[in-house]
């Protein structure tokens, strides 16, 4: 059946697809977006292979190193840039390769054209070693040495009996630092910081004593006695800490890199060192899911850029439970006001706009006010009442955990209410009446009936504001987020929680490692890996108050009939 | 079976003591949960309220005016005294807590005295040579505490108060000092009487000029540590200057040295280029007053001159370049004030401001920047005749007949005025008026900048070029999903837009910074060509399947289109990146971006509105997708029905009776996502430069509201007026997206009602 141009445009239909068009862009969209979060996040962790090959550019040099990126770029481009290329081709493939090795080359990445690589190869003996400091180093291992003596030498390229022998030995000693640097952790973050803690409360016990214009000197003589103590344990503490120090640093390892240089760097200063362009797929596999692991779970070295991001997302979890204990009775009991015992009329109306109104500012504006009110005027207010042996240094004049959680909580509340309301209109008046029939007064129907009735709609609320909360980012950065927590808001030290501490957030994570970090290039996959759990997290949040929702409706619509 | 009679059934008296306290308990929490519930049903808007009286709270002490009282200390009103020292008063300073004045006379004591009682604490008697007096008075800068006295042999006299605080048994005490910076010997300037003097320099590089009516000479003094011996050598030169053919009355040397300032009769003014020294020039003579100069001053930084007249009139001038690229001398802006004539004038140290005090008394407090009159209250009688302001302007001391008078002064913000905030002004420095955002500089005599014009600008043009995107998209997104697609579809598409609705923003900003951004500097012309083909191509394969068999179009059923555009669509952008830089090479020789610069003149920026547009317009997308979507399926299908079946076709059913009726509700879905898009922070943060430009242009970024608050709220002191603004911002911002929402809410309220009935 043919049309004319004519008649099909009179029929509407184009108009049609193109609205239909509209649709697909939107899904496109999110669906590509989700997708190139995913395959940057999760390629990350995956070892890739080391690359070695001749660079003629400048003189010959030697290339060890990583493809990071590969692209196409007009020939002329390059030219006009400065870039003397010999070629007519009027696209050149250029590669962005990490280089490593920042205390020998400077910097951890380099451009390269294909045109002046040869000789390329992925020889199976180079090794990565990561650093905590100065990034990855990529070179040959030469010797081993223990307290400055060589216990192990090799000079070859190949792989060999030898070679493999001194490698599992560096392992070894790999393994033995890392055991050492935990007792050391052990020591420094925990009993120290403990000892801390408690000398620091001592110190504030004396001056709000001082303050009270005390001078039982008993009282004192107290705090002294204690301070002595643990002053005693405190040196018994530094003293194992040198030995350990002394023992961690014991050994070090020569490695020759692309250069030809030979540079010695300390085992204490390796998280793990491997040979990717040797592994098996199955090796590969592990040691995949060994750097997620690490991901989630340890803290960040050098400046956010490598490592993990556990404090990060502790931070997140601990701000948004404070926040749905804040947010959730607040929330549900104006819904319930709004649908249960307000005469619906000028009042509700209001409401209404109000809570509208509460969910369109900007959430920059919630930060503004949590900063002045929440911060500075209760903060300062609370500090002046309860902690003036503190001062000046504020306890809660400063953005901390629980201002932080207060000012989402103001932020997420509309959600609450709106998806609590939903649920209470669902249920059938049939079920109010018929309890407060046999004698239940208007709170009891509501405690007994009602409420459980609607208390997964009030989850759907919930988890809709949780999910709000997780990803909000320019409130908190007044508020209370840092780049770098130096202790979780959760620890064994009295009160427990500390809802007055600075903490570390998912979303600020990627804005300041994405934008604020010395070393971006570096950064950016640890950023898709943060932008990628946050997504996932999210996501599923919103998928289950989905699920719940719809369970509900269907649960509901049986009622109705 | 034994049916018990209805007498065995156990008597139930529901009237016992216990059953009514149990009652009375059970209708008292009833009571309370309904107060309870009731209290939170109002917090809502106790919430709101609370935000929007805190953020007033913060920002209206920004509009008070300045204020003057009488200084108090210990509860006591501080008391006129006479002036301590004998001699008339040359110079009148105060140190940092305002508790100890400087007295300056012209038989040579320097007297330093309590601001409370007049009390003399310590006095310096100047050892001038024999047969000389003292002619002159020269101060560097307020801020620079040093000042020169001519004398009438022709030398002067260099010096500098200094003030240290010490706490003996933790009580303040205030020791003051004079020092001298240039050597205790006075030092030869001219071969005449010094009648007039000026002094300018800092840092171990000074000028003198100094001289009567016919001659003039300039000292230039350079000091150098002897890296040795480590002790200081100086080094002299010195020139004559012109005749400037004036009756001189004041002189002043600007701090850089290099432009001198000479007020004559009858309101003329000369100005002398010094920058080459050993040939100064007269740029610049002018009648800069109508009436006899009375004060002749220049401002914190020197670089602006205020000049008071017999008239009562106070004008600011600076230097501004001309178009022939030449430094001339120009009258900015005159001052509201009173009719009598300016007496004295006394410069702020901290801040670009000044008071005033003229023949009635009346004394005025100016802020330049804002051309502000922020106080005008008579305090004296007819002839107070010198006012010298405390460092932190926080108090004045009024010499009048003799005594001497201390007030204390509240003038927290006097930077903010209706044109600093919204209007051009003409800054120091500046060729013209303009609007400009810069709160914060190196160095301490800058001027700041408050206009928010920049800002509010921004922010509309990321708004703008979001919605340019998001409104087609989701509106025509939205119809589709609402009226055409089926349900089966219409319930997984849903879940996808509210997905992307709960995208963290920072995820979206971070995407369009470091992925979007450099993706398309490289691929710039291949985004034009997909904004260009993606319609083409979807009309083109609509056409296409038009034109196909039944059998093959009615495999797929009406509904189901979307999900056959999706791939013509990916295929569209595809091919539109892969032929970029062919196109690139074709039309624009290889490089669209210098083309741009170079051929029509448009900047570039890699982080630019078009960025913004893409991003925060996926950040309003689902705001407007979903509003817009229910409130067409709102629509009362009878409506729809009815139209069909009076032979129109589906479009013109949409067209002429769906829309039309969900119209109020689209509306407010645009409003809620416009107010959206003004107050997205994260977004704009990482996507666009954040230089508070004014320009349209697509391929250059902006600074926003909300931006800004991000960037320079924790920076900001407490209390001061940069905080106060950044509070004005929130504040402008709730204002907007509370107007906005209103809106929509009332007007979804009010199509609620109407479909209620329908």
């Amino acid at each position: 059946m043919n049309i004319s141009v004519r008649e099909w445009f009179k029929s509407g239909s184009p108009w049609v697809w193109m609205n239909a068009g509209a649709v697909a862009i939107c899904m496109i969209m999110v669906i590509g977006l989700l997708g190139l979060i995913a395959i940057r996040g999760l390629s990350h962790f995956w070892p890739a292979d080391i690359i070695q090959g001749q660079y003629t550019q400048d003189g010959e040099t030697v290339l060890v190193g990583e493809i990071v990126e590969t692209n196409e770029v007009l020939t002329k481009q390059l030219i006009e840039a400065g870039i003397k290329i010999p070629t007519t081709d009027e696209f050149s493939t250029r590669y962005l390769i990490k280089i490593g090795n920042r205390d020998v080359n400077g910097s951890d990445f380099t451009w390269a054209l294909e045109h002046y690589l040869s000789d390329r190869q992925t020889p199976e003996m180079l090794f990565n070693a990561e650093r905590r400091e100065w990034g990855n180093l990529y070179g040959y291992l030469r010797s081993v040495k223990q307290s400055g003596e060589e216990v192990g030498r090799y000079d070859g390229y190949d792989k060999s009996a030898e070679y493999l022998a001194l490698w599992d030995d560096l392992e070894l000693r790999i393994e033995r630092a890392l055991d050492i640097r935990e007792d050391i952790l052990e020591i420094e973050k925990h009993e120290i910081g403990e000892i801390n803690h408690e000398l620091e409360r001592l110190r504030l016990k004396e001056r709000s004593l001082q303050l009270k214009d005390l001078t039982d000197p008993a009282l004192y003589e107290t705090i002294n006695q204690r301070r002595k103590e643990l002053d005693t344990a405190y040196q018994g503490l530094q003293q194992r800490l040198l030995d350990l120090y002394a023992e961690i640093n014991r050994d070090s390892i020569t490695a020759e890199v692309a250069t030809g240089q030979q540079v010695e760097i300390q085992i204490s200063k390796i998280v793990r060192a491997f040979r990717p362009n040797d592994m098996g797929i199955l090796q590969k596999t592990g040691h995949y899911f060994a750097k997620l692991w690490e991901f989630v779970s340890e803290d960040p070295r050098e400046a956010n850029t490598e490592g993990g991001i556990f404090p990060a997302i502790f931070g997140t979890v601990m701000m948004v439970i404070l926040m749905s204990i804040l947010v959730t009775p607040f929330g549900v009991v104006a819904a319930v006001y709004l649908r249960e015992y307000a005469k619906q009329g000028f009042i509700t109306r209001v409401i209404r706009i109000a809570v509208n109104n509460l969910a369109g500012v900007p959430s920059i504006v919630y930060g503004v006010f949590g900063l002045g009110f929440f911060v500075y005027f209760l903060g300062g207010n609370i500090d002046d009442l309860f902690f003036p042996e503190a001062k000046p240094a504020p306890t809660f004049g400063t953005p901390g955990l629980m201002w932080a959680s207060l000012t989402l909580a103001l932020l997420t509340v509309p959600v609450v209410i709106v998806a609590t309301e939903e649920g209470l209109s669902r249920i059938p008046r049939s079920v109010r009446e018929g309890s407060l029939a046999l004698g239940a007064t208007k709170f009891e129907t509501l405690m007994k009936v009602v409420l459980p009735m609607a208390s997964p709609a009030m989850m759907t609320g919930v988890i809709l504001a949780i999910a709000r909360a997780a990803g909000e980012v320019a409130p908190l950065m007044l508020v209370g987020v840092v780049k770098l927590a130096p202790s979780l808001p959760l620890d064994g030290n009295y009160p427990f929680i500390h809802l007055d501490q600075k903490f570390m957030h998912l979303g600020f994570h990627i804005y300041d490692v994405g934008f604020q970090s010395p070393n971006v290039e570096a950064a950016r996959p640890l950023v898709y890996a943060t932008a990628m759990l946050l997504v996932i997290v999210i996501a599923l949040l919103n998928l289950s108050a989905i699920a719940i929702r719809n369970h509900l409706r269907e649960k509901y619509k049986a009622l109705e009939m | 079976m034994n049916i018990e009679n209805s007498s065995a059934i156990p008597e139930l008296d529901f009237d016992t003591a216990a059953a009514r306290r149990s009652r009375k308990f059970r209708a008292m929490r009833d009571k309370i949960a309904t107060v309870g519930i009731g209290l939170g049903g109002v917090s809502v808007i106790i919430a709101i309220l609370l935000i929007f009286f805190y953020l007033l709270y913060e920002v209206l002490p920004m509009f008070r005016s300045a204020d003057v009282s009488a200084w108090q200390h210990n509860e006591k009103v501080v008391e006129p005294y006479a002036v301590p020292g004998s001699g008339k008063t040359l110079y009148l300073a105060m140190e940092e807590q305002a508790e100890i004045g400087l007295r300056v006379t012209d038989l040579g004591e320097l007297v330093f005295f309590s601001t409370l009682t007049g009390q003399p604490l310590q006095s310096t008697q100047i050892p001038l040579p024999a047969d000389t007096t003292i002619s002159s008075f020269a101060l560097a800068s307020e801020n620079s505490r040093m000042f020169a006295l001519g004398l009438s042999n022709g030398q002067a006299l260099v010096f500098k108060h200094d003030y240290k605080s010490t706490y003996p048994e933790g009580k303040r005490v205030i020791l003051p000092a004079i020092s001298y910076p240039l050597g205790e010997e006075p030092m030869d300037v001219a071969s005449v009487a010094l009648d007039q003097l000026t002094f300018a320099g800092s840092e171990g590089s000074f000028a003198l000029i100094g001289g009567n009516q016919s001659t003039m000479q300039a000292t230039f003094i350079s000091q150098n540590e002897n890296l040795f011996t480590g002790e200081t050598e100086q080094e002299l030169s010195s020139t004559s200057l012109p005749d400037l053919g004036l009756d001189i009355q004041k002189m002043l040397l600007m701090p850089d040295q290099s432009w001198l300032l000479v007020a004559g009769e009858n309101g003329k003014m000369a100005v002398v280029n010094l920058q080459n020294q050993n040939h100064p020039v007269i740029t610049q003579v002018l009648d800069a007053s109508s009436t006899p100069i009375t004060t002749f001053d220049l401002l914190l930084g020197g670089n602006a001159l205020l000049i008071g007249n017999e008239a009562g009139q106070v004008a600011q001038w600076f230097l501004v370049r001309n178009e022939k690229l030449e430094w001339t001398m120009t009258k900015i802006r005159e001052f509201e004030t009173g009719q009598a004539a300016i007496t004295d004038l006394a410069i702020e140290h901290r801040r670009k401001g000044f008071a005033t005090i003229d023949k009635a008394g009346e004394l005025r407090i100016y802020n330049t920047t804002a051309n502000a009159n922020v106080l005008a209250e008579r305090v004296a009688q007819a002839n107070a005749s010198m006012i010298a302001l405390a460092p932190r302007a926080n108090a004045i001391l009024i010499e009048e007949a003799g005594m001497l008078t201390l007030l204390h002064i509240d003038n927290e913000h006097p930077e903010v005025s209706w044109s600093a905030l919204w209007g051009e002004v003409w800054y120091e420095g500046h060729e013209q008026p303009k609007y400009i955002w810069q709160s914060s500089a190196a160095n301490n005599d800058f001027e700041p900048k408050y206009s928010l014009m920049p800002l509010a600008f921004g922010t509309l043009k990321a708004a703008f070029y979001a919605m340019l995107l998001a409104t087609p998209l989701a509106i025509c997104g939205a119809i589709y999903t609402a009226y055409f697609m089926v349900p089966a579809l219409r319930r997984k598409v849903k879940p996808v837009i509210e997905l992307m609705e709960a995208l963290p923003t920072v995820i979206l900003g971070f995407l369009a910074g470091l992925w979007l951004a450099p993706f398309m500097e490289e691929n710039l012309p291949g985004i034009f060509v997909t904004l260009l083909l993606l319609p083409l191509s979807v009309l083109g394969f609509a056409f296409v399947w038009a034109q196909m068999p039944k059998q093959i179009r009615w495999l797929i059923p009406d509904g189901w289109d979307s999900i056959l555009l999706i791939p013509v669509i990916i295929l569209a952008t595809w091919f539109s990146i892969f032929i970029s830089p062919a196109i690139e090479l074709v039309l624009f020789d290889g490089n669209m971006r210098s083309w741009l610069t170079n051929d029509l003149g448009i900047a570039y920026d890699q982080r630019n509105a078009l960025v913004i547009g893409i991003a925060m317009g996926f950040a309003v997308i689902p705001t407007i997708f979903s509003i817009t979507e229910d409130a067409i399926f709102a629509v009362p299908k009878h409506l729809s029905f009815g139209s069909l079946a009076l032979g129109a076709t589906p479009w013109q059913t949409l067209t002429r009776v769906v829309l039309p009726t969900a119209s109020p509700g689209i509306f407010s879905a645009v409003m809620i996502g416009m107010g959206r898009a003004v107050g997205e922070t994260m977004i704009v943060l990482m996507a666009t430069g954040n230089t508070p430009i004014m320009d349209i242009n697509i391929f250059e970024g902006m600074r926003t509201l909300a931006a800004n608050i991000a960037v320079e709220m924790p920076e900001s002191e407490v209390g001061s007026t940069h905080y106060r603004i950044l509070f004005l911002a929130a504040f402008v911002l709730f204002m907007f997206t509370f107007v906005v929402n209103t809106l929509a809410e009332v007007i979804r309220q009010r199509l609620r009602k109407k479909y209620g009935s329908l």
